[in-house]
């Protein structure tokens, strides 16, 4: 019962590589995931789950498209903007994309700027990541708001199905309340980073956790899922 | 090392990481109320469950009452009586039996068991019973808003869920589906707690094949709920949309009294399909702790290493794998393809593999043990003989055939109460008994336990075999008023009001129980550190009850696996997890 290394803990063993590895961690003592901390993999589970929560959301508006009898709204119409009398279908989806994806290459910047220590850099990529974040929801409130203004409700619209307004709405707006959560922690991380809470361990307000510049990348796993996330629903919603 | 799950070893590896902080309580709220100790969230989340449950005990004396003596009580019409088979049934299986099983022993033992200063997240750990706690209240008022609670079924299924007719359709339906909603999110803190201490906090020479089954039991059931849940989340967010918004997700175009109503293209079997994913796992989340629990029972209490370790843990994989693919034999009356029933019924009756093996598992680790009647141990026999007994019906009502004629009859109410009702309930008692100990440093009072456990015992058979015979004749389940039925002899009323008197008194043998727990917490025998002699880390703990932290100063080192009972040659008949094993004497080949 009382070892020597019961208290200097060692580094994690050197790691084998290939099937082999993965066997050998899972049948070892105290970790199952040898370099994961328990923030990582509590991220990793949790964004499994919500793997199956957007999966049914997705399923379901499947389901729902297919067995209507009533035609379903053709999406590039529906979507399409009017710019200097230019008819453009699916504009603002591909714009708001963009801007998505390019907040989740700032995202795994700062998430490299943390590593490396670079308080200064961290904070503005990460700042910049909530900017293009905060865009997005702010650009889908406009296509929310210009819907609404046509006449597309929950309930029913102008064009065919009324389950389109229904999974419209209940899809990006499910997904949309994602981003905005995101970019609240984004800022309250850009102001741990900023003031140097991460640096120096200071404990979480509420969860008294001390921080750790890992936070950023846990952080980055959440944005970069919630990005993944919008890819199926732009290929499964607006797309087909 | 520990290629052999029953080898011990002589030393364990270094620590890996450092130890974990604890948030220290300041002062009595933070110690009781708003704790984040895993044991204090244990406790919490056991009585708040065990006290929704009493509600739900309540609502099946007057289900029994009307089906009983029809008409006897006239507080009792059609109405009331959906909102109680309702309540009845989603309180026992969500909010009581999921909240017990997972949050309940669920925090209390994975952190003891695997030899871990507390739950990897205390403070999501704390929110988790807090939200808990809520979603329970909100059930709860919906008995006392206007229109009372909802009466469309524990499943809920549309579009009569929300029609005008069913009764709760105003408010109870609403509070009903945000309460899911807010015990799957409570639950979801939690279960990312249980799933990651397990993964990633055991302690040194803690391989998860040296874990005791209890944890592994409740580890997958964590992992299945963390699946299954989210598809129950988005049927109620859907139906929430359905109700309040005027959505048509689940909704068919519909004519009510002579009127069209406004939704149209809906899918109402999307809803099933939604609802039994969720469902059916559901069995197994409330199954497999119990079966993780029940080996531990068994193992300690006939003094034997439990049979086939190995087998039982990927037993308890494999059963919960299979279950997320067996979902629609729920819904064989639904009407699906032929091909897709044939594929459900195989995947069900394939269940039964892995199953069988736990049980024969367990009747060997029994076989030529030096069992021991306490009070777990009878708990755990009673637990076995009800699930065969439960598990072989269900062999029956997995076939398409079989089950077309017995659907919506007492046989399934029968099936289903034996097997997910009075089984895991069993184990529950059982455990209650074998870890208060633990949790209060006291023992139970012995002749109660046994009053207690006969009672409950033989009377949920009085209560549940004759069931079977009814619902064979046809009687069907869910009828408010079965006396008109033709089909229905004098002798099945006879029938019907001897199970009611029997669940009458099985209902207050209970008292016998609630009594004990809060007498024998002042009066009860000292326990000891550890009154059973068994083998697994929490009953090594310094204090009992143990403190926060658990360990005292140094964590414990584990150098064999949780069964080593009766050992040829030990001083004792068990061997905690943590001693290590005395040199090997070298054995000539």
């Amino acid at each position: 019962m009382n070892d020597t290394g019961a208290t200097q803990p060692h580094a994690a063993p050197t790691l084998e590589p290939g099937f082999k590895g993965i066997v050998k961690d899972w049948s070892s003592d105290q970790r199952s995931f040898k370099t994961a901390s328990w923030g990582k993999v509590m991220m990793w589970v949790f964004l499994l789950s919500d793997t199956f929560i957007f999966g049914c959301f997705l399923l379901s508006y499947m389901t729902a498209r297919m067995s209507t009898t009533v035609p379903w709204p053709n999406a590039s119409e529906v979507f399409a903007l009017e710019v200097f009398g230019m008819h453009m279908p699916l504009l603002l989806i591909a714009i708001m994309t963009f801007v998505l994806i390019t907040s989740s290459g700032t995202m795994a910047m700062a998430v490299n700027y943390a590593y490396r220590r670079d308080r200064k850099k961290t904070t503005a990529l990460i700042l910049v990541t909530a900017f293009f974040g905060a865009m997005f929801v702010g650009m889908q409130a406009f296509e929310w708001s210009k819907l609404i203004h046509e006449g597309v409700r929950p309930w029913g619209n102008p064009w065919g199905a009324e389950q389109f307004g229904a999974s419209f709405f209940m899809i990006t707006g499910f997904h949309g309340t994602h981003v905005s959560i995101g970019v609240i922690f984004l800022l309250i991380m850009a102001r741990k980073v900023w003031r140097g809470d991460l640096d120096n361990g200071k404990p979480g307000f509420l969860t008294g956790r001390k921080g750790r510049y890992e936070m950023v990348e846990i952080m980055g796993l959440y944005w970069h899922f919630v990005d993944l996330v919008w890819v199926f629903i732009f290929a499964f919603f607006y797309l087909w | 090392m520990a290629d052999i799950p029953h080898e011990a070893s002589a030393s364990a590896p270094p620590a890996e990481i450092e130890e974990m902080e604890l948030p220290h309580a300041h002062g009595w709220w933070s110690t009781y109320v708003f704790s984040q100790d895993a044991k204090v969230i244990a406790v919490q989340y056991a009585a708040t469950a065990l006290a929704i449950g009493a509600v739900a005990l309540v609502l099946s004396w007057l289900i029994r009452l009307q089906l009983g003596f029809p008409g006897a009580v006239a507080f009792i019409d059609a109405e009331r009586y959906y909102q109680f088979i309702t309540m009845h049934g989603m309180i026992m299986v969500v909010y009581l039996l999921t909240a017990l099983f997972l949050g309940g022993f669920g925090n209390y033992l994975i952190p003891l068991m695997i030899g871990a200063r507390d739950m990897v997240f205390p403070y999501a750990n704390m929110l988790s019973f807090w939200v808990y706690l809520l979603a329970v209240l909100v059930l709860v008022a919906s008995f006392f808003v206007p229109g009372g609670p909802t009466g469309a079924g524990w499943t809920l299924y549309p579009p009569q869920a929300i029609l005008s007719n069913t009764p709760g359709q105003q408010f109870g339906i609403v509070l009903m589906l945000v309460s899911l909603i807010l015990f799957i999110a409570g639950f979801t803190m939690g279960g990312l707690n249980y799933t990651v201490t397990v993964l990633q906090a055991r302690t040194r020479g803690m391989t998860l094949m040296r874990m005791p089954l209890t944890v592994w039991g409740i580890f997958v059931a964590t992992i299945m709920a963390l699946l299954a849940f989210p598809a129950l989340f988005v049927a109620a967010v859907m139906m929430l949309f359905d109700k309040l918004l005027g959505t048509s997700f689940f909704m068919p175009t519909l004519v009510e009294f002579g009127e069209q109503l406004s939704y149209g293209g809906g899918s109402p079997i999307l809803f099933q399909h939604l609802f039994w994913f969720f469902g059916h796992p559901e069995v197994y989340i409330v199954a497999l702790p119990a079966f993780g629990i029940v080996s531990d029972l068994i193992s300690t209490h006939a003094r034997r290493n439990i049979f086939g370790y190995r087998m039982m843990v990927w037993a308890i994989v494999i059963i919960g794998a299979l279950s997320f693919i067996v979902w629609a034999h729920h819904m064989y009356v639904s009407g699906m393809h032929p091909y897709f029933g044939f594929f459900f019924a195989t995947t069900t009756l394939i269940i039964a593999v892995p199953t069988a093996i736990k049980v024969y598992n367990w009747v060997l680790t029994l076989w030529r043990g030096d069992i021991h009647f306490t009070p777990p141990m009878l708990f755990a026999l009673g637990f076995i003989v009800t699930f065969v007994n439960g598990g072989l019906s269900g062999l029956f009502l997995g076939n398409v055939v079989v089950d077309v004629p017995l659907s919506d009859t007492m046989f399934v109410v029968a099936h289903f109460h034996m097997v997910m009702g009075v089984a895991p309930i069993l184990v529950i008692f059982g455990a209650i008994y074998h870890w208060y100990p633990k949790v209060t440093g006291r023992m139970l009072d012995d002749a109660m336990a046994k009053f207690h456990f006969w009672v409950t015992f033989l009377g949920a058979y009085l209560i549940f075999f004759p069931m079977h015979y009814l619902g064979l004749m046809g009687a069907p389940r869910r009828y408010f008023e079965s006396s008109d039925i033709l089909l229905m002899p004098e002798s099945a009323h006879a029938l019907n009001a001897f199970i009611s008197i029997v669940a009458f008194i099985v209902g207050f043998a209970q008292i016998v129980f609630v009594f004990n727990l809060i007498w024998s917490r002042k009066h009860g025998k000292e326990a000891g550190g550890n009154p059973w002699r068994a083998t697994t880390l929490e009953w090594q703990t310094p204090e009992t009850p143990p403190g926060h932290g658990n360990w005292g100063k140094d964590l414990p080192v584990v150098y064999r696996w949780a069964y080593d009972y009766s050992v040829p040659g030990a001083a004792e008949d068990f061997i905690p997890q943590n001693q290590p094993a005395t040199v090997t004497r070298e054995t000539p080949a």
